[in-house]
């Protein structure tokens, strides 16, 4: 009985121990907690100090370091405003995101792609309204491009670059396969196809694993095949009803019959190490690649190729015969960043910082961005592959957002994942445009 | 219902009753506050971090809710009826089970194999059993990288069979939708087979030696020891096993995910893996709740009916019921 009562002290000791030191130490984070968030209030004076929580999907150099650089060069201008940067991978940064939003404590500073998902983010209450403090600058610095980020009006995020979906592929291999110029219609990239299988290399890497890449095959194919409004109409009432877009499902099975990618597409992913679709082609194993222009940074961490830039050229989706679609029109989207209410009046400050000509020149000539979203800076771009992607998102007249990025994010994911079963062979032509008013009377 | 068997029937609690009635106040008294004091952090843990999500989980999955702001949107059983009538969730379901057919009917027969065989004294026996033990230890999301790796199409695997001028074995193994699952059981099993060893060889230390002494002493053969003596004493090792590998596969993620990302079409998925995908990546909370809780529901019920039929006996004391 002595020992039980001894060991029920012992365990009362220890037990008023831990909570002494659970409680102390949360007070000290509420101690420092709430010196932030003062400080936060009262950062209009510029005086007090501040720190900007940072997600960004950089997780890799040259990004990695650039951004660094930045926030270090916007520390050093404004010393009240530090840093926390945390690189985090695209997948799981967008699978941390909405978490963080529902939390009380989500970074002040993280990666916006806009559309459907920034209209579900803005729902959480957590994102910033940054339209009075970006109002001075935006236009003169962004322009247009900005609208991308706007929900009724109202602005939540700056792009830092924009984006364009295309066709990567390797200019040797080409050659070795007897290619002379890029296919501009789909018949030309069929015999293409054929020859560079004959000569024995596999031709297209996809990154079916993901299942975005997949979906950037379709949205393609919608493009050429449907009207813009079409399309738009389509994307805002979140049904694929006109027969185009069944149309433009069997456009994708004629193109899938001719298997043109390479052995075991179904499980390579995108981004991920020297196996995935990205490490296919920077490491010769295929010949070309439908991504965005983030692809050569992409790309060149995953290859010891150093000359491997030069040996990269770039042509945007070919026709397609008969489509009722704009057969210029571009598929893309773009990089920005949302600042949350845990952020302060630094953070659109910071995002203007980014904004300008000469971060955004340093973002391009690093390969952080490919193509700015300031058009002072597209001069800086010198790779002559990324100036083909510029010229032609430049020209052209339609530039439409992927759709998994347009539609609210639980029927996006639900037409990516319909077209990656396509891809797997699984389902009709009819059932793509179907998984997206299903997805969406599930709402 | 775990916790109350023992009390009951513990030798300890027989004996205190003489003891009993004289002190009963202030025993009864100090019992109290000692429960409170040891029980109640944990119990406060487990209310917290046990009870009340599930209690969340079945509240939100009678929304359409989608992560921010107030649950407004209120639509009865229709998240259920949408999860139980989509074919992808019910090959989800088929496929747990084949998980835990599989592991039950490949893994059962060959951990109990490999514990007889460590058991015997020879030498590097505690090499053997670390090795064997180790895949154990490594977590399992590392371990389904590492398998990624050497799954590719160019990758160590076929590298192997390459080297060994067996070619014609070389597969599609996470990409052909026939055989990604197996592909997964294989690696599911090459991590999980050190955990039945090391289980098993507990309880295999916990048969006396004399019992197959006093067998070969009555002519036993080896054999009829190893399956009239050492078997059935490992009955209780062997339900608690059977237990943990049920549940374990039934709540399966990890491999499946890192491994497949439940590609290509919904070949491997599970119903962990389901839930992510359609119910957390797509945003859709509500949805995801209520697989979650159908999820529970099986793990639960399994529970319950296996601790009530095939445990009871165990937590008797197996070993000094059948003596007796």
């Amino acid at each position: 009985m002595r020992s039980i009562r001894s060991t029920a002290a012992l365990a009362l000791v220890a037990t008023a121990a831990l909570v002494a030191a659970c409680s102390s130490s949360k007070s000290g984070n509420g101690n420092g907690g709430g010196g932030g968030g003062g400080t936060g209030g009262g950062s209009s004076n510029g005086a007090a100090s501040v720190t900007l929580t940072w997600w960004h999907n950089a997780n890799q150099d040259p990004g990695r370091k650039t951004w660094q650089q930045i926030a270090d060069a916007y520390h050093a201008a404004h010393p009240n405003v530090s840093f926390k940067i945390q690189p985090i991978q695209n997948e799981q940064l967008k699978a941390k995101v909405p978490l963080a939003l529902q939390g009380s404590n989500p970074p002040s500073l993280y990666n916006q792609w806009g559309g459907g998902a920034l209209i579900t983010q803005v729902q959480s209450g957590k994102v910033m309204d940054i339209t009075q403090a970006v109002s001075s600058w935006v236009n003169q610095q962004i322009g247009n491009a900005a609208k991308g980020w706007q929900l009724d009006g109202k602005q939540y995020g700056i792009p830092y670059d924009l984006h364009v979906v295309g066709f990567w592929y390797r200019k040797d291999l080409f050659q070795q396969a007897g290619i002379t110029a890029p296919p501009t219609t789909m018949d030309e990239l069929n015999a293409d196809v054929v020859k560079l299988k004959s000569a024995g290399i596999a031709p297209i890497a996809v990154g079916s694993k993901d299942q975005w890449p997949d979906a950037f095959w379709y949205d393609y194919f919608v493009l050429r095949e449907c009207p813009q409004n079409t399309v738009q109409d389509g994307i805002k009432n979140q049904r694929f009803d006109d027969p185009c877009f069944v149309k433009a499902a069997q456009d994708l099975q004629t193109f899938l019959n001719t298997k043109p990618f390479q052995p075991s597409y179904l499980a390579t992913s995108a981004q991920q190490g020297a196996g995935s679709s990205a490490g296919l082609v920077a490491n010769g194993k295929a010949a070309m690649e439908l991504q965005g222009d983030w692809e050569l940074p992409t790309m060149i961490p995953l290859t010891h190729d150093k000359n491997y830039a030069s040996k990269l050229s770039w042509f945007p989706f070919p026709a397609v015969g008969g489509g009722q679609g704009d057969q210029r029109a571009a598929l893309g989207g773009g990089d920005g960043f949302s600042c949350t209410s845990k952020a302060t009046d630094a953070c659109p400050d910071f995002l203007k910082y980014i904004s300008s000509t000469e971060v955004q020149t340093k973002l391009v000539q690093t390969t952080t961005a490919t193509l700015p979203s300031n058009p002072a800076a597209v001069s800086a771009i010198t790779d002559p592959t990324l100036k083909l992607a510029e010229n032609y998102l430049k020209d052209t007249q339609y530039n439409q957002l992927y759709f998994d990025q347009a539609l609210t994010t639980d029927v996006g994911l639900a037409l990516n994942k319909a077209i990656a079963d396509f891809f797997a062979g699984k389902g009709s032509p009819e059932d793509i445009p179907k998984s997206v008013a299903e997805a969406a009377a599930q709402q | 219902m775990a916790t109350a068997a023992p009390a009951k029937t513990t030798p300890r609690a027989g004996r205190a009753v003489t003891a009993r009635p004289a002190r009963r106040r202030r025993t009864s008294l100090r019992t109290r506050v000692e429960l409170i004091v040891l029980l109640g952090p944990a119990l406060l843990l487990f209310i917290g971090f046990v009870l009340a999500p599930i209690v969340v989980a079945v509240y939100y999955s009678f929304y359409s809710y989608h992560g921010f702001g107030p649950l407004t949107d209120y639509v009865g059983f229709r998240n259920y009826h949408t999860a139980l009538s989509d074919p992808t969730f019910r090959h989800a379901i088929l496929n747990n089970i084949r998980i835990v057919a599989l592991s039950l009917i490949i893994q059962g027969p060959l951990s109990i194999g490999l514990a007889l065989l460590l058991n015997r004294k020879m030498h590097g026996q505690a090499f053997l059993r670390l090795v064997v033990f180790a895949p154990y230890v490594i977590a399992e999301a590392i371990t389904a990288v590492v398998w990624l790796l050497m799954l590719q199409p160019d990758g160590v695997v076929n590298q192997t069979l390459t080297n060994l001028g067996l070619e014609s074995l070389i597969r599609d193994w996470l990409g052909s939708q026939d055989l990604v699952f197996y592909t997964v059981f294989v690696v599911l099993t090459w991590k999980y087979i050190g955990f039945g060893i090391i289980l098993l060889l507990a309880g295999l230390q916990g048969i006396p030696g004399e019992l197959r002494e006093a067998a070969a002493i009555d002519g036993a053969t080896p054999w009829q020891s190893t399956r009239l003596v050492v078997l059935p004493l490992l009955g209780p090792t062997l339900r608690i096993w059977i237990f943990l590998t049920v549940i374990g596969s039934l709540q399966q993620f990890d491999m499946v995910w890192v491994l497949t990302q439940n590609a290509p079409a919904d070949a491997p998925t599970t119903m962990a893996t389901y839930m992510f995908e359609h119910g957390y990546q797509r945003y859709s909370y509500g949805y995801g709740s209520a697989v979650t809780v159908i999820l529970f529901v099986i793990c639960f019920v399994f529970a319950v009916f296996y601790q009530r039929f095939a445990l009871r006996r165990d937590v008797q004391g197996a070993l000094t019921g059948r003596a007796a």
